[in-house]
């Protein structure tokens, strides 16, 4: 850069300041900035977009699913994703339809295919009365749905939109009611890690000495664990239990805490045992305040930018453990379901040759970790308002 | 530093105790007690029965149990498979079971940093450029797919798509079928390698993401350094800073993570062995655990956590070594 361009440039800088000082100074709450770098972060923001619309769907499960999730449509084992048509006979662009589909067994070689019978549309039509009653929030009973295919004389067909699994269920409405644990998993498995680890980190960094001693030790066990190996014999233990499908969930959720508590309880140790030693907190004992009202109220709050990030990271990591162990057949127990346990019925290059739409499920985990993901960072560069990147 | 040494290995000591206790008891959970299953078996006979019995003292409470397992395990007795009726220790490590394990974790590792730390400079130099964004969008989109999902979708793309079949080339397990009783050879390596593949890309990619943002956030911290200036200004060229003066020290933090990367490589590699069919301990270890097989049960979670303890002491002799600034006394 040459040497007269430079000091344009300086003085233009210079000529912003003492505009600045002219203009009247904005003064931001921490909230405020945390906002404003949040919203900076472009992927960040499609990211959570992403995130609010899975959450979304899921609130909405029942009502965008046409059909009940555990209804089987026993003539429709392995039907694959339904084709809908945009256009007429002649060709001319129309509302979408689909036609009725049967189920042949070609006699020579054993294929099942779906034939279209074509002597009848079906179009899709939204808010659609279905068989499947619900109850919206668990409260408002009804039966409407998002979509259905219906003939103008008022005949039913299904449409499978993402196809069939092997005993005839919709993986669409599969996918969607699945997503509850899915998306939940992670949530519950945070809310229950941050507790244990603020106690046990925070006790284990302001009083140090024996206490510390003992639970730094536990920490040390918890991280020699190996991860998905216990975590698999976990499921097997729960699975052996006869329990039902809920209390496997709750047992998943508190395996994968006890698993993953020790990493972050020995970080808010560390950032605990340097807080300690700052001159607020020694003022704050100085006046009298009890050990509980220090760590609660003037150490815990320096932690939560911290605890903050932890837990958008920690999240899409339990999604893909729980998908593991629900994949392998040691997570998630029917009735329920989740994204890793529809993909239980991918375990072989066989099957997914014949039905590759049962990979499906896969997508929607990719896709809600990366959105969990970029969330996470861009939280990550936000809760830091003061640092410059 | 000997001394550290010592210390720091002898300290694996208590800590697998205290995990073989944790296993232990869980696997006295898991419902479905090996003791009836034996009974309704017309091969086993009474007699063996009561070895058994009296061997693990499988009539006693819990804690008893635990200490006869640990005094035979102290003699080298990890006990015999429900299953195959062989020694633990034959049934996890059987064949050339532990060497692919061990050879698949280190080569995963290794190639991982090959490539994680150029991407890491690269993405580091240039700081917020497109080509900056698209490395980390492809490096989350690694962190984001589920092991098992990619093991699957690869397996699905080579079969379905590439139709690999036609070549003879199979998908699953470490080779195929023709190889199986051929001496080693130039084609049996290469068919090794294309078995391999697919597994250093699935827990590869997963773990890729975590470094690469690691060594470009440390790579930028240590471009920021005054001492960095100073080497501008003593008039090195851009390419002499970064990589003499900056990216040698930026490297020191990613040692440290070196043990947190472990559990990741652990994880991968049973998910990935068992969809990939590869004969691991992994593999080994699930389908003990299909079986309810308790003392290869055992033995697994042993062996993993050991593997997790021994690769942490490795990682931390390694920083005492590359970075000569910490002391141990």
């Amino acid at each position: 850069m040459a040497r007269w361009q430079r000091r344009r440039k300086m003085s233009k800088a210079e000529a912003r300041s003492r505009e600045a000082d002219q203009k009247e100074y904005v003064s931001r709450s921490q909230g405020q900035m945390i906002w404003s770098a949040f919203k900076r972060h472009r992927v960040g923001n499609v990211g959570t977009v992403v995130v609010l619309l899975f959450i979304l769907f899921a609130i909405f499960a029942e009502f965008v699913a046409p059909y009940h999730y555990g209804k089987q449509y026993r003539n429709h084992p392995y039907a694959p994703p339904s084709t809908i048509h945009w256009r007429d006979e002649d060709g001319s662009l129309t509302r979408p339809y689909v036609y009725r589909t049967d189920r042949t067994l070609d006699r020579t070689t054993y294929k099942v295919s779906y034939i279209e019978d074509t002597s009848k549309k079906y179009p899709i039509r939204f808010f659609t009365r279905g068989e499947a009653g619900y109850k919206l929030f668990g409260l408002i009973p009804s039966n409407i749905h998002l979509f259905g295919a219906m003939a103008d004389d008022g005949d039913i067909t299904e449409v499978f939109l993402l196809g069939t699994d092997s005993l005839g269920r919709d993986l669409l409405t599969r996918c969607l009611v699945g997503s509850w644990v899915s998306l939940s998993v992670g949530p519950l498995v945070v809310l229950l890690v941050i507790p244990i680890s603020i106690v046990l980190g925070g006790v284990s960094g302001y009083y140090g000495g024996g206490v510390d001693m003992f639970i730094q030790r536990a920490c040390e066990v918890m991280l020699a664990i190996p991860g998905l190996p216990i975590l698999m014999a976990m499921g097997a233990a729960l699975r052996g239990f006869g329990l039902s499908a809920g209390m496997v969930f709750m047992g998943i959720i508190v395996a994968l805490a006890i698993v993953s508590w020790g990493g972050t309880a020995r970080i808010i140790r560390g950032q605990v045992l340097a807080i300690r030693e700052m001159d607020f907190v020694t003022s704050a004992r100085a006046a009298g305040a009890s050990d509980l009202r220090v760590i609660l109220r003037h150490i815990t709050p320096n932690v939560t930018s911290y605890l903050i990030v932890n837990a958008t990271l920690t999240i899409p990591g339990m999604m893909l453990t729980e998908a593991a162990l629900s994949f392998l057949g040691y997570g998630i127990q029917e009735p329920m379901t989740s994204w890793g346990a529809l993909l239980n019925a991918a375990t072989n290059v066989g099957s997914i040759e014949q039905h590759p739409w049962i990979l499906i499920p896969g997508i929607f985990i990719v896709i809600s970790v990366l959105a969990f993901n970029f969330m996470g960072d861009a939280v990550r560069d936000a809760v830091d308002p003061y640092s410059v990147i | 530093m000997l001394t550290y040494m010592i210390r720091r290995t002898l300290y694996m000591i208590p800590l697998l105790l205290i995990v073989s206790l944790i296993s232990f008891s869980l696997i006295k959970l898991m419902p479905g007690d090996y003791l009836t299953t034996a009974r309704m078996n017309p091969q086993i006979t009474e007699q063996t029965l009561q070895q058994q019995i009296e061997r693990f003292g499988l009539d006693r409470p819990f804690l008893v149990q635990y200490w006869f397992w640990l005094k035979n395990v102290l003699q080298g007795d990890f006990g015999t498979s429900f299953d195959t009726r062989m020694p633990v220790f034959k049934t996890l490590f059987f064949g050339s079971r532990l060497m692919w394990t061990v050879i698949i974790a280190m080569t995963t590792l290794v190639l991982t940093w090959i490539f994680a730390i150029p991407i890491g400079i690269y993405s580091a130099t240039h700081q917020y450029k497109p080509s900056d964004h698209v490395v980390t969008f492809f490096g989350f989109l690694g962190l984001s797919i589920p092991n098992f999902f990619f093991a699957l979708v690869l397996m699905w793309m080579l079969v379905v798509i590439f139709h690999v079949g036609d070549r003879g080339l199979g998908v699953a397990g470490l080779l195929d079928s023709r190889f199986f009783d051929s001496p080693f050879s130039w084609a049996k390596f290469v068919n090794y390698i294309w078995h391999l593949w697919p597994v250093w890309v699935v827990i590869g990619t997963a773990n890729m993401a975590g470094l690469i943002r690691l060594m470009r956030g440390s790579l930028l911290d240590t471009l920021s350094l005054p001492y960095v200036q100073t080497a501008r200004s003593k008039g090195l060229t851009e390419r002499v800073v970064t990589y003499k003066h900056a990216v040698r020290n930026a490297i020191n933090p990613l040692v440290t993570t070196l043990g947190l990367s472990l559990p990741g490589l652990v994880n991968g590699g049973v998910i990935t062995a068992i969809v990939l069919n590869i004969p691991t301990v992994g593999r080994a270890y699930f389908s003990a655990l299909q079986r309810q097989d308790e003392p290869v049960i055992m033995g697994g979670l042993l062996f993993f956590s050991l593997f997790l303890l021994i690769g942490n002491v490795i990682a931390d002799f390694l920083l005492a070594w590359v970075d000569p600034r910490i002391r141990y006394d």
